[in-house]
């Protein structure tokens, strides 16, 4: 069993496999199944995914009002202009926060980790799908290399915001969707981990501070930043530009950050946005009428 | 290691709109009931922490409901649990405890009918997975990652030898054990997380064993 990325990577270089496949045979091996029982549970939560990011695209609204629609707009703007930051990055942003949207209407979705940052993974997949047309398999793949990285951080440090602060989630989900980019553009396990430590560091400290303690705002605008982060992340990576502090320890910074977090900022809902005059107001406008 | 398995990151499938305050919420509360063995008539659940001060804006008490009404994490009907448990007479009340906690996500629940009464602490840890670290006042570690039996006996000489005979008979490895008691000559705990669930006939053969007074299960 892997502990760290660099005996992940270590695993996929020595046999010579992706890591998908690392994940996956350590799969087979705990849970004592098939390729086939862990393929095809993969498939049900890839088409969880798919489902969340079609019924976004409907336009979905949550309960507050706080969050949706947002996906659609981008959707209307790409038609209509030439996104300045290049189409793929902003079909990623949409899909990205359009799981979250659907996520914050209490619809269905696969938290990956978690459920505030369940958008970079598949966003970033479902936007990357339409330039290097994998097969269905590589998608699954996807899902794989993403869930070894993040398997990696959860037994490290934590992928929870009332652990370790947002850069615990979407920090986690952002560097977890940029190693899977890597592995499916046809990158080497190395530099899926670089892509991984370069979006996690420009992540780290990233606070929770959910206004009036809901994952609406700023949780759906931050799955846009996070899958942006691994696009680009994914593009240095595969330029060959290399992280300076190695993956492993870029997480062990990432942990004794959140650990030094005080709780106001770990998903209390008390200090930062939560904290601001508007943040209060739509606390009180909730909380007085609707719940 | 905390977590074992891919789909504890790429997973699980769920009603929004948090993994760790909704899915790990009904987790603990399906938990609850299992061990409980059948629907509690009355819940008291206290909150701590990042539980206590956001659970309403992430649905962490209708989550909770319908943990304890057996839902799995993707129900639909989630989102009603708390009207739902109304109708089907199951009183809930929640408590915002400000004591200090080592986790900041935890729940305590006080759950029972009009003959019998449990009492748990459940963590949620991340990603919708949970621990439940305390049962009736013993401290336990159980991930669920692996199907479980909790057997309450009497803290006595071949109380442990008569489970672990029977177990043996029936082929059941045993992977992880701990037993736990509250003083000396008085009530315990044996925790036995085993490789396949443990089934009824087996189980209803524990009960009968030596100084054993109560057994519940949990399926992985």
């Amino acid at each position: 069993m892997f502990r760290t990325v660099a005996e992940l990577v270590e695993i996929a270089e020595n046999e010579n496999i992706l890591i998908s496949e690392v994940m996956i045979r350590q799969e087979m091996d705990v849970k004592e199944k098939t390729r086939e029982e862990v393929y095809e549970e993969m498939e049900k939560n890839l088409q969880v995914m798919e489902r969340a990011i079609d019924d976004a695209m409907q336009g979905v609204q949550s309960v507050t009002g706080l969050t949706g629609g947002d996906a659609v707009r981008i959707q209307k703007y790409m038609k209509e202009k030439t996104p300045l930051s290049g189409h793929l990055m902003m079909d990623a942003v949409s899909k990205a926060m359009g799981t979250n949207e659907v996520n914050a209407a209490m619809g269905i979705i696969c938290a990956t980790p978690t459920a505030g940052s369940a958008g970079c993974v598949p966003g970033t997949l479902f936007a990357v799908k339409e330039q290097l047309h994998p097969t269905r398999e590589q998608m699954i793949r996807y899902l794989f290399t993403a869930g070894a990285f993040g398997f990696v951080v959860a037994n490290n440090a934590f992928i929870s915001g009332a652990a370790g602060g947002c850069q615990a989630e979407i920090g986690s989900a952002g560097a977890m969707a940029a190693a899977a980019i890597v592995e499916m553009a046809g990158g080497t396990p190395q530099q899926s981990s670089e892509a991984f430590a370069m979006t996690l560091k420009n992540m780290l400290g990233l606070v929770c501070d959910p206004v009036a303690g809901l994952v609406e705002v700023p949780c759906v605008k931050r799955n846009a930043g996070g899958s942006s982060l691994a696009i680009v992340s994914a593009d240095m990576a595969l330029a060959g530009v290399t992280s300076k502090i190695p993956c492993d320890e870029v997480i062990g910074a990432m942990y004794r950050i959140g650990r030094q977090m005080p709780s106001s900022l770990r998903e209390t809902g008390e200090g930062g946005l939560a904290d601001t005059p508007t943040g209060r107001l739509l606390k009180e406008k909730i909380y007085g009428t609707t719940m | 290691m905390k977590y074992n398995s891919v789909f504890d990151i790429i997973g699980p499938v769920m009603v929004g709109p948090s993994s760790s305050h909704t899915a790990g919420a009904a987790r603990i509360g399906k938990a609850a009931r299992n061990l409980f063995g059948k629907q509690p008539k009355w819940a008291k659940i206290h909150l701590y922490e990042s539980f206590a001060k956001t659970y309403r804006g992430h649905g962490t008490d209708f989550a909770l409901a319908g943990g304890l009404l057996g839902f799995e994490t993707d129900d639909p009907q989630m989102s009603k649990a708390l009207d739902i448990a109304k109708e089907k007479g199951l009183e809930i009340e929640f408590i915002e405890d400000s004591a200090a906690v080592d986790h900041p996500n935890t729940a305590r629940l006080i759950i029972g009918n009009d003959s019998d009464q449990l009492e748990l602490i459940g963590i949620s840890i991340g990603g919708g997975k949970v621990e439940i670290t305390e049962l009736n006042g013993f401290e336990l570690r159980l991930s669920g990652n692996h199907p479980a039996i909790l057997i309450m006996h009497n803290d006595r000489f071949g109380a442990i030898a008569s489970v672990t005979r029977i177990l043996a008979k029936y082929e059941v490895n045993i992977g992880h054990m701990e037993v736990n008691r509250k003083d000396v000559g008085k009530e315990a705990l044996m925790v036995i997380e085993v490789d396949q669930n443990v089934e009824d006939p087996i189980l209803k053969e524990l009960e009968g064993a030596d100084h054993i007074i109560q057994i519940s299960k949990i399926v992985s």
